[in-house]
């Protein structure tokens, strides 16, 4: 199913006569070249992230894409300096985003279920008023989010400014319109002889959604789930405004006070950077497949 | 817009009477929805954010009317996602709206009723009036003022009770001491000598005894001062009259403003229509940057789809070759920059392309001789930005153009290759056209994602260089989404909350039109039914 590790090159076809060999021949030699040097491109930050993560010098001088010497310091840092908290970064990334993840899921599979399955007055209204949604990204009310976590603290703190709980909302609420919408789609490729026949049985509503539909709609829990999750994962505009003391940062904003103008700490940033991405790299390399099927209806990953 | 094909009217399935475990855990369910919007109405009141408060409480009512009437249950299963798209999307959306009309921001914070409650609470010095004291203690160290002005009119001043007449023969007063004709104690108060006094000056020195129109302080040994409402609100006439200098200020702008044009701070939140809006095209300290901003945004946003569609399809080319080997390595390699977290990515970025001592500019040295400076020169940081950018976004366009590769019927090829066509001839006759069919509305969603990335502008260029000069916080490579940011709150000139939200509402239509145009060819309103 994935394509994590290479296919063995399929035996070359000779299907051309003599005189088109060789140009075939160039031409495939052309491509093996240009090839490689994407891959060159794509790898170059990767191999000097690495480099700087295992240099000792914490510096950018004489930093090379090639690792020279190597130690594991910078990882110890990472996880020991009390004015930059990685490990707690991280956590709120996860938390953060396991959360966002979570609720959106869950609200949106139950959306979807009424969306699909049930055929009322406003139903069309509704359906609509999610693609009127999906037109004004919430991110881009910066200014009202602020203003209205800010009210909202005053009352609830575990839900205003510079609270996890909040950035949660946030992200939460403005992921709903467009996933709803996938999710829809999805139930709707299930016949609906199947929740018939368990009514018959005697299932209820909530019994019909629990037992026969949320088991055979897995695949798009999983690709949602896994989407907002990586999307807040990566979100860096909303954390940057709504959180503001270092302990409360997910990592997005945490990472860039590694690099502060006058104290940049090349090494434990790489390190940081290493620990920070492999899990979502892995995630999307072993899920190409379905997460790109989702990909591809519309979202565009940050 | 929908076709309105019939809808068949089926109803809600058939149910019987629930059972009293699902009736009391709805009921539960909705106490617990109707608690969370009762605190959070109570939070946006508080924080005078009253249409907030309202779109809470239409949103609630209807909640509450899905869980109590039966033929609404569909809706049910709506119900938590709506009160949150409500609160965190459609109301953050209409607010902006009502932000960008006011002049909120650093000089008008406060509404007009907190900034009235201020003002009034200002006192000026009725050099007129002075008076003596007298000052009695109470065991506990509480004190009160015998207060007596030049006409001869006494009154007590209390800390906590302000400012009454002395009323002849008051029950609370002791006996009255013949040398100066005062009570010598009032209740528990025992009047304090002059001697007594000088031991508790200090304690003395800092009494402030204020009422509603009048403050009396302490100036010396024996005077007071008295402090008269410097202003006083008038509701009718909607002006402020300062009483000293018996000049009226009216209500203006968010400003309480004399006829001279003088004006009384802080300013209040008000209604000043499109103003927001027009000052982006009109004023000329902010012209010239804004329209900076905006070309820079639409060229941004244009020239990343274009560099990450150009060498996404190239490499697709390459790699959809059959015989190409090792394909399946090349291809997981193309796509790892897709797969780091972009913020990661671009901070990477910005140390390979450090002008000192980024691994870039060593080698640009060593080869030629040269070493841009790629975030102190407005072209290079431009340059910069999209060529990061470029592969930040290659690989999404790479698997959209192999798979839009694989969907192209061979059979065309084929045809095309009886007809003589040549390699060329059939990239730019079939391969392109078909190509750009299918993945158009994925163009037009990156160009939306790119024309808002906020993310690669900050931690960049943090919009920089400077625009030396401007009366507006606008960078060089700044864009819409990151010129709002720093006008609302990172500009270091103050918040300017209103005009930020104009910006969000012009970044809100262009996005909006964008997006109905992609609906449109990717049809996608045609699956509502």
């Amino acid at each position: 199913m994935t394509r994590g590790s290479p296919a063995p090159p399929p035996p070359g076809r000779r299907t051309r006569t003599m005189g088109t060999r060789n140009r075939t021949r160039l031409a495939l030699g052309i491509k093996l070249i240009v090839a490689t040097a994407a891959a060159a491109f794509a790898l170059v930050p990767v191999l000097f992230v690495v480099s700087a993560a295992l240099n000792p010098s914490n510096s950018l001088i004489g930093l090379g894409i090639i690792p020279t010497r190597m130690t594991l310091d910078n990882f110890e840092s990472l996880f020991t300096d009390p004015l930059n908290p990685f490990p707690r970064w991280i956590l709120n990334s996860v938390v953060v985003s396991g959360l966002t993840a979570v609720i959106v899921v869950t609200l949106t599979s139950m959306a979807a279920y009424s969306f699909s399955r049930f055929r009322y007055r406003g139903r069309r209204v509704g359906l609509l008023a999610l693609v009127i949604i999906q037109l004004f990204p919430n991110m881009l009310a910066i200014v009202a989010l602020f203003l209205l976590l800010q009210a909202i603290g005053n009352v609830v703190p575990l839900l205003g400014l510079d609270s996890l709980g909040g950035l949660i909302l946030v992200y939460s609420g403005g992921a709903l319109g467009f996933n709803t919408f996938l999710m829809k789609g999805y139930f709707d490729t299930l016949p609906r002889d199947l929740d018939e026949s368990a009514r018959v049985d005697g299932a209820s509503n909530t019994q019909v959604f629990l037992l026969v539909l949320l088991p055979l709609v897995r695949p798009i829990l999983a690709v949602v789930g896994i989407l907002s999750f990586i999307a807040t994962y990566s979100d860096f505009l909303l954390a940057r405004i709504l959180l503001s003391s270092t302990e409360n940062y997910t990592l997005a904003v945490g990472l860039t006070l590694f690099l502060r103008e006058y104290t940049t700490e090349w090494g434990v940033f790489g390190a940081a950077a290493l620990v920070g991405a492999v899990p979502i790299v892995l995630t999307f390399l072993i899920l190409q497949r379905q997460l790109i099927g989702g990909l591809a209806t519309g979202g565009v990953k940050g | 817009m929908p076709s309105s094909r019939s809808s068949r009217k089926e109803g809600a399935p058939r149910r019987g009477v629930p059972s009293i475990p699902a009736l009391v855990g709805r009921l539960i369910a909705l106490a617990f929805i109707d608690a969370v919007a009762l605190v959070l109405a109570y939070a946006l009141i508080e924080g005078d954010l009253l249409l907030g408060a309202v779109v809470l409480a239409i949103i609630t009512l209807a909640i509450n009317a899905f869980f109590l009437i039966e033929r609404l249950y569909p809706l049910r299963w709506i119900a938590p996602g709506l009160l949150l798209t409500v609160l965190m999307v459609v109301y953050p959306v209409l607010f902006t709206v009502y932000i960008a009309f006011t002049n909120y921001g650093q000089d008008h914070i406060l509404s007009k009723a907190q900034v009235v409650e201020r003002l009034e609470g200002r006192f000026f010095v009725d050099e007129g009036q002075s008076l003596t004291w007298r000052a009695y203690r109470s065991a506990d160290g509480r004190f009160l003022l015998w207060l007596e002005d030049s006409q001869g009119n006494r009154s007590i001043g209390s800390p906590r009770a302000g400012i009454e007449p002395v009323t002849e023969g008051d029950p609370r007063f002791g006996p009255i001491d013949p040398v100066d004709g005062l009570p010598a104690n009032i209740d528990d108060y025992q009047k304090l000598s002059r001697i007594e006094v000088v031991r508790y000056l200090t304690a003395i020195e800092g009494i402030v005894i204020t009422d509603d129109v009048a403050q009396v302080r302490i100036a010396s040994l024996d005077r007071a001062e008295l402090g008269r409402e410097k202003y006083t609100y008038d509701a009718r006439r909607d002006v402020m009259v300062d009483n000293e200098t018996g000049v009226d200020y009216r209500s203006e702008a968010g400003f309480f403003v004399a006829a001279d044009g003088s004006r009384l701070t802080p300013g209040f939140t008000d209604f000043i229509g499109p103003a927001n809006l027009t000052r982006a095209f009109t004023d000329p300290n902010v012209r010239g940057p804004f329209i900076g901003v905006f070309i820079w945004t639409f060229a941004f946003a244009f020239l990343s789809v274009v560099t990450t569609f150009g060498l996404g399809l190239g490499l697709a080319l390459v790699l959809n070759d059959k015989r190409l080997p090792a394909k399946g390595i090349f291809r997981t390699l193309a796509i790892i920059p897709y797969t780091i977290p972009g913020f990661i990515s671009i901070l990477i970025w910005v140390g390979l392309l450090n002008p000192l001592y980024g691994p870039v500019n060593v080698a640009l040295r060593d080869i030629g001789g040269i070493s841009p400076s790629w975030f102190s020169d407005p072209t290079l940081a431009k340059v910069a930005i999209l060529f990061v950018n470029t592969w930040l976004g290659y690989p999404y366009m790479l698997l959209v153009a192999l798979g839009a590769l694989q969907s192209i019927p061979s059979d065309l090829y084929e045809a095309a290759r009886i007809d003589g066509a040549n390699a060329l001839q059939q990239f730019r006759r079939i391969t392109f056209p078909l190509l750009l069919v299918a993945v158009a509305p994925l163009l037009i969603g990156s160009f939306a994602f790119n024309f808002n990335n906020f993310t690669i502008i900050e931690l960049m260029t943090q919009g920089g260089p400077a625009t030396p000069g401007t009366g507006t916080p606008a960078g060089q490579t700044d864009i819409l989404i990151s010129y709002t940011y720093r006008l609302a709150f990172a500009s270091g000139r103050g918040q300017d909350y209103a005009f930020a939200a104009a910006v969000s509402l012009i970044i809100f239509a262009i996005v909006a039109a964008i997006t109905i145009f992609n609906f449109r060819l990717s049809r996608r309103l045609e699956e509502l039914t």
